[in-house]
């Protein structure tokens, strides 16, 4: 399958240890940069009631959905406990001269 | 008697009694498992009930903990037939609607609540309506027409996520609450007051300290007569004063009941092999604290979750830090631990207009907070505080009342 790379940001438009949403066409992502300067990129929305992930808290490799607690990490994109269930889809991201890019399907 | 193979039995089918059958299957008891409830639905979140299924965003599936369709795949078997009529703790069984016995090994009581009645609003009447279940969310949407005059009794977290729901739909709207200020006994006075600017900035016709006198009509309330002699038409009058826990069974059983099913640390009641969980429950966060019932989201995801633990004897004491949220338009409230309608020990702004409010002990620990904030904007702060609560280390004042002193690194400190 092929990818699109899509411009998301500046490398420093996320902090350290935090998330930011990102739409793009229909879609709506999170990208997220660890405490050492990692990233990374998921679906936006929470698979347990849709809620964006992007209002959620960043600890160290995990994310908390603002609403339900529920926790995925973010790396992998794995559900941690309940009431998540179902896995967060996850992107490739890539950074060239301090810009963050985001690989969509195409 | 042999309750070695009897079943484990789950009275109660909402959210604290689905999430307690689905972690009995997660964590491996392949035994029989009965979850009896009195809505045709299989477990369901009820939040939604006064937000997207209301406004019609969302629907049944997307507030279901799981479908029938997987009820049976994990061979939980759900009863609607009919109520329990009677429990007895001594034989371990239960009475049910048909006449029949049903022996069980271990019983949870997950039996929830219904929505308290005011004595001067008749029952009978086809357009007042109760918000609890899925059903009723369904009637009352279906009477939430643009221009349709509505007036909502209780300015409480359910009157006023109605009213709010009710003018994005374009109905009228008058709020009556009988207290000085909007949810007054959960809430610090800040709080109540951007609820009420919020609300009446949205049109709402919000009237505080006031009393009802009587709902005027027939077969149809037509009015609202205040005891100030004032008297409002409706189209629909919705009453959200809370909620009355269903401790009815326990109680006549002989286990301990007070504001609801009391239970001791691990969630088991007075009687052995049963447990309560959810609305329902009355418990303490801390031994020697004092009793208390949450009904609320996470505590029906956490108490349903944990008594599955101990059902199986896990023997876990039950600590979970409470908290809820409410929404509003496009704003929305958070709070974690034990916040009070009393004045906070702090405050601190945020970068929306929100704010954050502080709950500090004697020796400045942090005890609880709520907060104010667009969308879902102050759910980072408060998963912050709840953190905090849980360290237990000592706050400075000044660090929590600035907003460049960032929670998190309070934390990392």
């Amino acid at each position: 399958m092929s990818e699109q790379w899509i411009d998301v940001c500046c490398v420093d438009d996320i902090d350290e240890e935090d998330v930011m949403r990102f739409d793009h066409g229909q879609h709506t992502y999170a990208v997220y940069r660890s405490a050492d300067s990692e990233f990374f990129a998921t679906a936006g929305l929470c698979t347990h009631e849709s809620i964006h992930l992007a209002d959620g808290l960043v600890m160290d490799h995990v994310i908390e959905c603002p609403k339900h607690n529920g926790r995925f990490d973010y790396r992998s994109g794995k559900a941690l406990g309940a009431p998540v269930c179902v896995n967060l889809k996850t992107y490739p991201v890539r950074v060239e001269a301090g810009r963050l890019y985001l690989g969509v399907p195409t | 008697m042999n309750t070695v193979n009897a079943p484990l039995v789950i009275i109660g089918a909402g959210h604290a009694g689905g999430r307690a059958a689905l972690t009995l299957r997660s964590e491996g008891y392949s035994g029989r498992l009965i979850l009896i409830g009195d809505e045709a639905h299989a477990p369901y979140e009820r939040p939604p009930l006064s937000k997207g299924l209301l406004q019609g965003t969302t629907d049944l599936a997307g507030c279901s903990l799981c479908d029938s369709t997987r009820l049976g795949e994990l061979d939980i078997e759900h009863w609607t037939a009919g109520p329990v009529l009677s429990l007895a703790p001594a034989q371990h069984g239960l009475q049910l609607a048909d006449g029949s016995w049903l022996a069980y090994g271990r019983l949870l009581l997950a039996t929830g609540g219904r929505a308290r009645r005011l004595p001067n609003v008749p029952e009978h009447m086809a357009n007042v309506l109760y918000l609890r279940t899925h059903d009723e969310a369904l009637t009352l949407r279906n009477g939430l027409r643009p221009g349709s005059r509505l007036v909502v009794v209780g300015g409480g977290f359910i009157g006023l996520e109605v009213a709010a729901t009710a003018r994005s739909l374009g109905c009228s709207v008058t709020l009556l609450e009988a207290g000085p200020r909007l949810a007054g006994r959960v809430l610090p006075e800040r709080l109540s007051g951007v609820l009420l600017d919020l609300h009446r900035a949205r049109g709402v016709d919000v009237r505080l300290n006031v009393a009802i006198e009587a709902v005027l009509g027939g077969e149809r309330a037509e009015a609202v007569q205040l005891v100030d002699g004032q008297c409002l038409p409706c189209d629909l009058l919705v009453v959200g004063v809370g909620m009355q826990p269903n401790v009815e069974l326990a109680r006549t059983a002989g286990l301990d009941v007070g504001q609801g099913i009391r239970v001791d640390g691990q969630l088991q009641s007075s009687a052995a092999d049963i447990f309560a969980a959810g609305d329902v429950c009355e418990f303490r966060l801390h031994p020697g604290g004092e009793f208390q019932r949450q009904e609320t989201w996470r505590n029906a995801e956490h108490q349903g979750h944990h008594a599955a633990l101990n059902l199986l004897g896990a023997g876990l004491p039950f600590n979970s830090i409470p908290g809820f949220w409410s929404d509003h338009y496009d704003w929305g409230l958070q709070t974690t631990g034990q916040i009070s309608s009393a004045e906070p020990s702090a405050s601190r702004a945020t970068a929306d207009g929100g704010f954050v409010l502080f709950y500090l002990d004697a020796g400045q620990r942090l005890l609880g907070a709520c907060g104010w904030g667009m969308g879902n904007s102050i759910a980072r702060d408060i998963k912050l505080c709840e953190r905090l609560i849980a360290c237990g280390t000592p706050l400075q004042v000044p660090a929590l009342m600035d907003a460049g002193v960032s929670l998190k690194q309070l934390l990392r400190n």
